[in-house]
Order: structure tokens, then sequence, then C-alpha cells
């Protein structure tokens, strides 16, 4: 169960979530100090440690659009949140794959501040209204990525395969 | 069934025969790019080999571009130190495909790599960067990626669990009218297929106006394929293509090219036709917000930005040239121009163009990504309203997420950089 702390709308972009300026930034140890910079009140929350792990960003469609940049990935991985969104920008969605910040696709999913939300395999349930909302599966493509803990150990474990042949 | 063109590059760089839409498949990499951010990929790639026993060594530096771009020459300590381990990495992996900040080689990497015939048609390329969908203009199936995913490329040399797209068809006919091309032509598309409308797919362009159309132009279509959240944009290779790769990227020998099947399945047919296409405008803050100029004319701005992969070319220059020819640009407006690379601000130079523009009152700025990602020159006050040649008009997206930009073709760019609101330029840039 974990609480939803932000909601935001369609058509997010990466220089929403890690703007531009703040680029040169590259490490993930350092990138969360940045994440929403422009939202002045979510970022300070944030910041301030007030932002329980496991919480949950509610958005719209194409969450994550524009520049590929790892860094909107990495910066909200920083605070282990879980993106529920009706629909991902598809190099987001696999950088956060990638990078293991849980990402549920969520086409209909209804929710807003403050309410609890449990996250079903098959389901995202909203225990605060009592809604239960269908969960897309991500692409197949990418399950193995998921069950490996990330792409850094999946392609270690490959690698080393590969060595041994 | 026959085969999408992206089907048929992912078919014969897996080793097969056919691939179908949904199949996941590992192709084999032919070039892989990144910027600034290969500092953020070299890190990922030592925690890849990290107590693996196994020396960390690139699987082909001989396929692996580095490109300084997005920040150059560096605007702090931070960037120039990322920028020097670059440096020392691509000394250390013997990479040669790297262009560092010179005025002899450097520029865009969106343009560097046409440029310098590192693209070629059939080829699967991946770039950290999301307009890496630009080099679909010269056959490949380029998309973008993130930097953890290029460290695995970098290791494995092949791009893991790629789920083959489904294509969307964009027939394209008729004459551009006089002031409007490629530029319109993609904001339009994006505008009816909206900013998620080709999410996970590939935009396969067509049509006597695509067949017409320069590599410059083709660039400008498919580098902004991505602002629709295409995968890929792609332009199925000609005889343009040829002479491009002939005469401008200085490639010998044959060239193979090949088109999608006939019979080839699409998910969705786009018919335009462009001979009625008036200049088009994208609105603050989604690239999707487009309207016809002629609904914004007026609207006053502070800065007019003409350069980026997306319209920093010669001929782009030359456009914005023969309008601002003579003229000035208004009081209380700025116009910066930022050549796609050092090869084009050369030749602009040689041809004039810079020194119109520079007459006129803009001014000339060194090859590079420049003010469109807001982190190096050119940020805008708080209030103020940015016209630009550029891909993004997103929220902070040019240094201030008080400001907002307007997207636009170099016709309207130079017409409005005259009158200091946007014009359209249809009407003589009074």
């Amino acid at each position: 169960m974990g609480k939803v702390v932000f909601k935001i709308g369609n058509d997010v972009s990466t220089d929403i979530i890690y703007p531009g300026r703040f680029m040169a930034t590259l490490l993930p140890t350092e990138t969360p100090q940045y994440a929403f910079a422009d939202d002045v009140e979510f970022s300070k929350k944030l910041r301030a440690g007030e932002i329980l792990k496991g919480s949950i960003v509610v958005a719209g469609q194409n969450f994550g659009c524009g520049s590929s940049r790892e860094q909107a990935a990495s910066c909200l991985k920083g605070y282990d949140l879980i993106i529920v969104a009706r629909h991902f920008s598809r190099i987001f969605l696999q950088n956060s794959i990638n990078l293991g910040l849980q990402t549920i696709i969520c086409p209909d999913i209804e929710a807003d501040e403050g309410n609890e939300l449990e996250i079903e395999p098959e389901y995202v349930q909203n225990k605060t209204t009592g809604g239960k909302f269908k969960i897309v599966p991500l692409p197949k493509a990418r399950q193995a990525i998921i069950d490996a803990g990330g792409l850094v150990p999946y392609t270690k474990a490959l690698l080393l395969r590969r060595m041994q042949k | 069934m026959g085969m999408t063109y992206v089907q048929k590059v992912l078919a014969k760089a897996c080793g097969k025969s056919l691939v179908a839409h949904g199949d996941v498949v590992e192709p084999e990499v032919h070039l892989a790019m990144s910027h600034e951010n290969g500092a953020l990929v070299m890190n990922q790639f030592a925690e890849i080999y990290k107590d693996t026993g196994i020396d960390a060594k690139i699987w082909n530096p001989d396929r692996i571009a580095i490109i300084l771009d997005h920040r150059v020459p560096a605007e702090s300590s931070k960037t120039a130190t990322n920028q020097k381990k670059i440096r020392e990495f691509v000394a250390k992996q013997g990479i040669k495909k790297f262009h560092d900040i010179r005025g002899d080689e450097g520029g865009i990497c969106h343009q560097i790599l046409p440029e310098y015939g590192y693209v070629r048609p059939g080829y699967v390329v991946v770039g950290t960067d999301s307009h890496t969908t630009s080099h679909g203009a010269l056959g490949a199936f380029a998309f973008g990626i993130g930097a953890t995913e290029m460290a695995s490329v970098w290791a494995l040399g092949n791009i893991l669990n790629v789920e083959v797209p489904g294509t969307i068809k964009v027939n394209v006919n008729g004459k551009f009218p006089a002031y409007v091309g490629a530029k319109d032509l993609i904001l339009y598309l994006i505008g009816r297929l909206t900013a998620e409308g080709a999410n996970f797919k590939v935009l396969e362009f067509h049509g006597e106006t695509i067949r017409k159309m320069s590599t410059s132009g083709r660039l400008t279509i498919c580098n902004m394929s991505v602002e629709a959240g295409a995968t890929s944009g792609i332009v199925p290779p000609d005889e343009e293509t040829l002479n491009y790769l002939k005469n401008i990227a200085g490639i010998r020998g044959k060239i193979e090219i090949y088109g999608p099947d006939k019979d080839a399945e699409y998910e969705q047919v786009i018919d335009i036709d462009v001979s009625r296409l008036g200049p088009q405008i994208a609105c603050p803050h989604t690239v999707d917000n487009i309207k016809p100029v002629e609904e914004v004319t007026g609207k006053k701005v502070q800065q007019i930005v003409i350069g980026s992969c997306t319209n920093g070319r010669l001929d782009d220059l030359e456009t914005a040239a023969n309008i601002l020819k003579g003229k000035k640009v208004a009081l209380g407006t700025r116009m910066l121009i930022f050549p796609a690379s050092w090869r084009i601000y050369q030749e602009a130079m040689k041809k004039g163009y810079l020194s119109i523009l520079a007459e006129a009152g803009a001014v000339i700025c060194n090859p590079g990504c420049g003010p469109c990602l807001g982190i190096h020159q050119g940020a805008l006050g708080d209030q103020e309203t940015a016209l630009a040649t550029t891909n993004r008009n997103f929220k902070g997206r040019m240094g201030n997420p008080n400001a907002e930009v307007y997207l636009c073709s170099p016709e309207v760019a130079a017409a409005s950089a005259i009158t200091g609101v946007i014009s359209d330029p249809r009407a003589g840039g009074r």
C-alpha cells in the first residue's frame, strides 16, 4: 500500500521531471536533488525527506516524453517512488525498467493526492475511493530485465555467460 | 505478408529472413552514438564489468561515435571535467569517431553523423539522445536510448530485447507553396498525430514530396518524428540518399539500398497534400499544440533562435540570409544563430550568409546545441517569449520555467526577426 503524494497531468516531459539546466549532473547518487526541481512545493518535500519510500506519483498519458536523459528516471528511483501513469513515453519507460524504477501502466487510473493505492499484479485498487483499475502488462521484451533487477545485472550475467562459451 | 522498411532492416541485423511486428529481437548495432552523456555511459559500463574479472573493453570501438555538442565550449567546471573524462576514455578505448570542441570537425551529433558518412542505409543506429531519429533520413533504423542501455550495447555489440515496432505510413504529395517547407510539414503532422500518436511506432515517409526533398529537409522531418512519440522516422533510401552519401559524406564504393515490400502491413496510413499547407507554429508548452501562423501573428518575441539539429543547416541559413539581407533585427528582439556544424559554419561564412545576418544584428554563435536545451547559452528571462527553429517548447526548455517558446520554420523566424513579433513570411517581412 502506498500513498499518492503527487498528481500530474498528460505529456509530462523529462524537462519537467529533470530540467535541462541540471544535465551536467549525471550520477544516480546525485540526481535526486533536482527531481521536479521547477515544482517548488513537491521538490521541497522530496529534498526534506518528507516523502516515504514506496509513495506513488499518479500521471496521465505520455509520462516522460521528450529527451532520453536517464537522469529523469534515476532522480525518481533515488526516492523509490512508484509511477502509476495512463501511459509512458517509450524511452522513459525503458530507462525506468533498466534502472529498476517501478512503473505501472494503468490507462483508467483515477486517484487524487492523499489516496491510498494497493498495487496488485493485475489491478490498482484505490482503497480511499473503492475504485479498481486494470494494469496493462509492461512490454514483454522488458520483463526479463525487470526479473534480473535491472539492465546492469542482466548484461553482467549475459557477458559472463558469453565469456564462458 | 511483406515487411515494412524497419522489419527488413531488423531482419538483416538479426540474420533472419523474416521478423514480424511484436517479435522480440536482439539486432547487431552498426553505430552507437553518445555526446556529453557518454560520461554517464562510461559509469554504467564500469558497473557492468565490476567484479566480473573481465577487462572492460568496448566490443568494437570503430562502431562508437562520441560527439561533444551539448555544452561546448564547457559552461562550467563540472562539464569541463566530464568532457576531460570522455577524452581520456576515448584515447584508452581507441575510439576514432570522436569529435571534440574544434572549429574544423566539430558540431551537433545529428549533423556530424550524416556529414562524415557514419550512417548508411540499412544500419541499426542507437544514440543516447532522443533526436537520434534524425538518421532515418538516410535510411537507417535509428532510435534514442538511455545511458544504461548504451553501456549494455558497448559491452555486447547488440541491443537487447527490442520489440519490432508497428509502422505508420505517411504519404506526402504536392508542391510546397512559397515560404513553406519540411518544418511546416512535420509540425503539421505532429499536430495531427499528437505528442503520443506514434509512441512505440515508426513513421515511414513516402510520396513525391519526400522523393523531391533534399536530405536536409528529410533530416528535419525524421529529427522531429520523436515529438509525435515515434521510435524512429524513416525515409526509405533513394537516388537523393546516394547522392548525399557520395557527394557530401564522401563515401566511396557501393551502397546497397532497398525499400519496404509492396505488400507490407501498416498500422495506419496518413495522406498529406502540402500544396495548400501554410506556415505552422508549435505554441507553448507542447510540440503538438500546432496552429497556423495566422492565429499567432503579432505575438511579441524577445528572442529568435535559428539553429539546432532540426534547422541549423546551410539551406536554413541561406533562407534566413535571403529574408534578412539589407534589413535589421527589430529593436528589443535579439536573434541568435547556431549553425549545426563547423562545416556548415565555414560554408555559410564563405557564401556570405553569416555577414548578412550579423549586419542585420544577429549574433552568430558557435555550432552546438546552444539554447535549445537551456543549459549553456541563450537562456530566457522571466516572462520572455522565444521563437525558435528548434524542436521542443516544453516548459523550462530554454532555461526558464517562467518563459515560453514557440517553434517554427527558418522562414517564419527570419521574417519575425525584422518585425519583433510573430510574422507570416508570405506577407513579405514588413
